[in-house]
């Protein structure tokens, strides 16, 4: 599926903002990018499986909260670089 | 002096090294790296002269370590940062925000590192910083013990100051803020609390053993068992095997007083060292007191102080300067380096005889570290 990354993600991703994943739920997507482009699933992602402070998920324009949400092949995930201070 | 000064800069944008020549006059500045990253510490392996390892906390993303072994021309990152364990709870389980803290190992392990994080945990790598592990003895089985006694200071608590004994891998010390002064003499499996002695002014009792605010601990290279740390209630000697403090900021001027963040060592003589007071009266501005800055000296262990400040500005100066934002280089006569809030680097080539401004207009200075 189609996914839109924020500027501060560029370097994980040859410097483009849209890749390609593929995955069940929001969960498994992320382990597939982190394969495809290693280390970005730690930089959205901690390391109790919560998503960072200033990052957020839209599933086709829809906020996600949770990484077991489920995913249809003809989805499209948003990852935002939320506002994060001065 | 004979060779090039590198002077390692974290700050709350991004990353910069200055580059001085050996007779410490002209300097070139470069960067930034890691631009719009707040970069806690940028350290160089003095063991191979040419790893560098910078931790940096973008503000939207995750806390990483970068490496580089050109001397910050390119940079890679860790493949593993330091993470705790993952909980049985994702909702109590412990999460890194910062890496505060980057320490090399012991001379004769070379690759090891150590890294102090926010909230408090300490990680150790053994491949030059790419891979990270928990030091377990003090994450899993010691912190949950004392964890009811450390508290947030502004940012989080963090664990600082780590020190190897160069006499012995083994023996560790480090500092929690708020926390106290740990050691270990097993390589990290067991600690033990080293606060005797020291105030906690903030705490109901005056000798408590832990919830001390150590806001800087060093041992001296040539002299291990001499240990000094500027506390959030003044400074302090320890000669081990004793186990007790002795409060040697009761030598300072008493309108200056001996609060500050950072202290650092001569690295030939133990008995000298220096510290940068701030103003600690009323609400705590910890700010340069009058908006005068000035270093302090001592040649005697703590026994008697003279200000220097020949050179720093006389009025309307109200910096801070952050604990590891301090420094001296291995010249002769020693170099000095301090790093303000304000963005300014101010060096001594002269011991802190005399001070003169090396760079201003950066981001607020976190760390500056000399190689």
């Amino acid at each position: 599926m189609r996914v839109t990354v924020p500027s501060p993600l560029h370097d994980y991703t040859e410097g483009r903002a849209a890749i390609e994943g593929e995955g069940e739920t929001l969960a498994a997507l992320l382990d597939d990018l982190d394969r495809r482009h290693p280390g970005l699933r730690f930089r959205v992602v901690d390391e109790q499986g919560r998503i960072r402070p200033h990052i957020r998920f839209f599933v086709n324009r829809q906020a996600a909260t949770r990484l077991d949400q489920r995913l249809a092949a003809s989805d499209e995930l948003l990852i935002v670089a939320a506002l994060s201070g001065g | 002096m004979g060779q090039e000064v590198m002077l390692l800069l974290g700050t709350r944008k991004g990353a910069f090294i200055l580059r001085g020549e050996s007779d410490r006059r002209d300097w070139r500045l470069d960067g930034p790296h890691f631009l719009g990253s707040a970069v806690h510490h940028l350290v160089l392996d003095r063991r191979d002269q040419k790893t560098l390892l910078a931790a940096a906390k973008p503000g939207h993303l995750g806390h990483s370590v970068f490496r580089s072994e050109d001397g910050g021309a390119h940079w890679r990152e860790a493949q593993r940062p330091p993470a705790f364990a993952r909980a049985e709870s994702a909702q109590t389980g412990a999460s890194v925000d910062h890496i505060f803290w980057l320490a090399p190992g012991h001379a004769d392990e070379a690759g090891v590192w150590y890294a102090g994080t926010s909230p408090p945990g300490l990680f150790r790598s053994e491949d030059g910083g790419n891979a990270w592990q928990e030091v377990e003895g003090f994450n899993s089985r010691y912190l949950p013990g004392i964890r009811s006694h450390i508290g947030d200071v502004p940012g989080g608590a963090i664990l600082h100051s780590i020190c190897v004994d160069p006499r012995d891998p083994r023996h560790l010390y480090l500092a929690i803020s708020t926390g106290g002064v740990f050691e270990s003499g097993d390589g990290g499996d067991s600690w033990r609390p080293l606060n005797q002695g020291v105030a906690a002014e903030f705490l109901p009792d005056p000798e408590a053993q832990l919830g001390h605010d150590p806001h800087r601990l060093v041992q001296h290279p040539r002299a291990p068992d001499r240990l000094y740390q500027q506390n959030h209630c003044g400074i302090y000697r320890l000669d081990r095997p004793e186990e007790r403090w002795r409060r040697i900021g009761a030598a300072m001027p008493s309108e200056v007083g001996d609060v500050g963040f950072p202290i650092v060592l001569h690295p030939r003589d133990p008995e000298t060292l220096w510290v940068v007071p701030m103003d600690a009266a009323a609400n705590w501005p910890r700010t340069s007191p009058g908006g005068r800055p000035a270093v302090y000296r001592s040649r005697d262990g703590g026994a008697s102080w003279l200000r220097q400040d020949t050179g720093l500005p006389r009025a309307q100066a109200w910096w801070t300067i952050k604990r590891q934002a301090f420094c001296a280089d291995a010249g002769e006569p020693l170099g000095l380096y301090f790093g303000t809030s304000s963005g300014e680097v101010w060096a001594s080539a002269d011991e802190g005889s005399s001070w003169r401004r090396l760079a201003e207009h950066l981001p607020e200075i976190l760390a500056l570290e000399a190689a």
